[in-house]
């Protein structure tokens, strides 16, 4: 049997970076699935692209500036009713450095 | 109220304006039906009973008061749960944004409104408009109001479900590879994927940026075109929105098709697999030749390679949106014992399979070692198709092609083979690469009684000739006059 294009161990690597957890049965299902996607993509192999310019924008234009004017932005409270924890007027968020105080 | 509930937008209108009905009972009978029909069709993620008939009692107020209406006055909508609606809950059909208010309209949304539209809620989707099922949804399966045991396409399958069902006489969807063609297909009405940029992307939660466009939905290709205006047009909140006003959509239906010169790719017709639709693009094409268009053959060499391309292209982009889902701002937290795991946590909760799984591809795409072969590929090859379409517009006016390999699949029938639901994707992907704009109207239905959907595509900003050319299919083929037969 061939190689597989992605491995179990490449999985859960990118699996960290993406900040999904998988279970066990989970990770070796999506390797497999991932494995029989990336086999299909193969096919672009048979294309010798070297010279061709990627085409990150379908319809080219140009990146506007807006005019440096002051505006409304979106109400406060509103917001912040959507945070999952919010105090004081502003996100409440997890503890990311410890203090000795 | 006559022809209820399956008026076309402008009688709607007319009805109200003339006074024969209030916005008010219109509404009111729309939202009736939606509530009677939607157990069994799962369109509506939420019906928004007291906005419905707040902005029906405005319209109703505005006509009382003599003031001029606009052109969707009292106009029942549906719109599709990832456009942002301030105060309405706007999922995605995700259970990380399962309550999630947005505190701001989308562009289309606010359009919608100054236009005098009735939104009467929010409809289902495949999870983040990932899917061509809406078996991707957290929440529940649409059921194709033609076959109830068949997918109505996705991803904006509650919205070609509504319009199909008589819910609404228009709806809104979005569409990054096909995603308001494919459904529209499957449940036989008409839905416009505009050119990149030319609707404000404002107030829609990304998937692939570089892909995702707003389209509307109806019935009728004229209903299509009228909704295209009000929702077309310059909007400067969104960087990639074209500095460019709307079109003479609705005038473009009654242009014939006369001396038009409509393409037709040989090589995918006739490897079509699916002898009811082989028949019926070959009958619009007879039809439109009957009209006076001019068919001449073309070939789009590089479609063949679209599926891969936008597969690492649109996760790729996804993987990079979607990571602000992170229970930090907005929508889901899944507390963890650190930062780490909090992320880990909530994301693991709230998303779906199919999800996990672009984010994951798209993530691998885009990592050391892999850009190369995979992301810059695809975007080279990206060009190939492009170019393709360069090449055929020099000798045509609009591409044809059908919009689907097949009619609507079984509910269930692809769910558990990703790449097979994927490869489905083949005819509508390559337009969505290339940035250009396209429509799917009927060409009519197959031997079991299934809408059958024919797609045109035309250079950027031409979708006016998209109009005209569908409109010569829905008068030659059209299902206007029939009615879903698994509607009770």
């Amino acid at each position: 049997m061939a190689d597989p294009k992605i491995t179990l161990e490449q999985v859960l690597h990118v699996a960290k970076l993406a900040r999904l957890t998988l279970s066990d049965q989970e990770a070796r299902q999506m390797q497999e699935q991932l494995d029989a996607i990336l086999g299909y993509m193969e096919g672009l192999d048979d294309l010798d692209v070297s010279e061709v310019p990627p085409t990150f924008h379908s319809i080219p234009m140009d990146a506007p500036l807006r005019p440096d004017v002051p505006e409304r932005c979106s109400d406060r409270a509103e917001t912040l009713a959507q945070a999952p924890a919010s105090e004081a007027g502003g996100y409440a968020v997890p503890l990311v450095l410890e203090v000795d105080s | 109220m006559s022809g209820f509930p399956w008026q076309s937008a402008f009688e709607v209108r007319e009805q109200v304006a003339a006074g024969s009905v209030s916005a008010v009972e219109v509404t009111r009978a729309y939202l009736a039906r939606a509530e009677a029909l939607n157990p069994t069709l799962s369109c509506f993620l939420t019906i928004d009973h007291e906005g419905a008939l707040a902005a029906a009692a405005q319209v109703d107020h505005k006509r009382a008061a003599g003031e001029a209406l606009g052109p969707l006055a009292g106009v029942p909508i549906a719109v599709k749960d990832n456009l942002c609606t301030r105060g309405v809950r706007t999922t995605c059909a995700s259970k990380i944004l399962g309550e999630y208010i947005p505190p701001y309209d989308a562009h289309v949304v606010e359009a919608l409104r100054a236009s005098g539209a009735v939104l009467l809620g929010k409809t289902n989707l495949d999870e983040f408009a990932m899917g061509s099922s809406n078996e991707n949804s957290a929440f529940a399966n649409v059921h194709n109001p033609w076959a109830l045991d068949r997918a109505p396409g996705g991803s904006s399958g509650g919205s070609a479900a509504a319009t199909a069902a008589g819910l609404a006489p228009l709806a809104l969807g979005s569409d990054t590879g096909g995603s308001v063609r494919q459904p529209a297909a499957f449940c036989g009405i008409t839905a416009i994927k505009p050119t990149y940029g030319r609707v404000s992307r404002y107030g829609l939660v990304a998937f692939a940026s570089s892909l995702d466009q707003v389209g509307p939905m109806a019935r009728s290709v004229r209903e299509a075109s009228q909704l295209l205006e009000v929702v077309a047009g310059h909007d400067r909140r969104d960087a990639t929105s074209a500095e460019r006003g709307t079109g003479a959509y609705l005038a473009a239906c009654d242009r014939g098709v006369n001396g038009l010169r409509v393409g037709v790719v040989r090589d995918l017709i006739d490897g079509l697999q699916d002898a009811d639709v082989r028949a019926s693009v070959e009958a619009a094409l007879g039809a439109l030749e009957q009209e006076g268009a001019v068919l001449v053959d073309v070939a789009l060499p590089h479609a063949k390679h679209a599926v891969s391309v936008y597969y690492l292209i649109a996760t790729a982009e996804a993987s990079s949106n979607l990571a602000r889902f992170d229970g930090i701002r907005y929508g889901l937290r899944v507390p963890g014992k650190d930062l780490t795991e909090t992320y880990t946590n909530t994301r693991a909760e709230g998303f779906g399979p199919e999800v996990r799984r672009r984010i994951m591809l798209g993530t691998y795409a885009l990592s050391a070692g892999y850009y190369d072969a995979f992301y810059l590929k695809a975007q080279r090859v990206r060009t190939l198709i492009r170019r393709d379409y360069d090449m055929a517009f020099e000798r045509c006016d609009v591409v044809c092609t059908p919009t689907t390999p097949t009619p609507a699949f079984a509910l269930g029938e692809k769910t558990s083979d990703p790449l097979e639901m994927y490869l489905a994707d083949i005819f509508t992907l390559p337009p969505s690469l290339a940035g250009l704009p396209a429509i799917s109207t009927p060409s009519g239905l197959s031997a079991g009684g299934l809408p059958v959907g024919l797609q045109l595509v035309a250079p950027p900003f031409e979708e006016e000739v998209l109009c005209s050319v569908s409109q010569a299919v829905e008068d030659q083929c059209g299902l206007l006059s029939k009615r879903p037969a698994a509607l009770p």
